[in-house]
């Protein structure tokens, strides 16, 4: 078993603004674990697209309710991070992260949110319950720059 | 936004973070530029893009359909290596060229 070596967890108002807040939160939390600038990258990128998920979606873009994201490090590198909305969920999670679904192609939103989440992160898993909210759960491994 | 009108291209230089929330900007100040008839054909200078999630994709698609219709082509250039990613996944390439 990993030892858990470090972890956190903001709540933050479902404003779009927040999105890049949530990026650079993650970032610094990660930053002793001296990512390589790609793994950084990938992390901020599966970060970005789920949370404007849980504001977009979850929260139908009202700016009302909070996000939850956390994060947890483990000892050799492993990462764990739960983004949680208390929105009105996903009927079909199967179908909404097909690629190229989406159920707001009037926002020119392109469907593409899980599939870039699944790319970039080593597991992703989600759980949905219409009207009460999503958790996105990912992990991936930093290998680091070092 | 920084752009260069040549002839019937107009090339823009983005810049800083693309995501959600700033593309609603992007997309308007895009939308302005390609307003003029005369436009046939937009670039999208990547190079200065710090960061950019799936929104992108629909920014620069939005843009191909308007600018589809009346025979115009849209292109990105210099996409740093996860934006080409995230536009390689969604199948982008097919219609919009990448320049180098």
């Amino acid at each position: 078993m990993e030892k858990k070596i470090n972890e956190m967890r903001i709540d933050f108002l479902a404003v779009e603004e927040n999105t890049a807040f949530a990026r650079a939160a993650v970032s610094a939390f990660l930053l002793p674990l001296n990512p390589s600038l790609e793994e950084l990258e990938d992390v901020r990128t599966a970060v970005s697209e789920a949370v404007t998920n849980a504001m977009l979606h979850g929260y139908e873009g009202k700016g009302r309710g909070m996000v939850r994201l956390s994060a947890a490090l483990y000892e050799g590198g492993r990462v764990e991070m739960e983004i949680v909305d208390c929105g009105v969920g996903i009927e079909d999670v199967e179908k909404a992260r097909e690629p190229l679904y989406t159920s707001r192609p009037d926002m020119e939103r392109s469907g593409m949110g899980f599939t870039v989440m699944e790319t970039f992160m080593d597991a992703l898993s989600v759980r949905s319950r219409p009207g009460f909210g999503t958790t996105v759960h990912m992990e991936k491994r930093l290998t680091g720059a070092s | 936004m920084k752009h260069t009108l040549r002839g019937d291209t107009v090339t823009v230089f983005l810049t800083g973070e693309l995501d959600h929330h700033s593309a609603k900007d992007i997309r308007a100040e895009l939308e302005a530029l390609i307003a003029n008839p005369r436009v046939k054909h937009l670039v999208l200078d990547l190079k200065g893009l710090t960061f950019m999630d799936s929104s992108g994709i629909g920014v620069v698609l939005g843009r191909y359909k308007t600018l589809s219709q009346r025979g115009g082509t849209v292109a990105v250039r210099e996409p740093g290596p996860h934006v080409n990613q995230i536009f390689r996944l969604s199948g982008l390439y097919q219609i919009v060229e990448k320049l180098c």
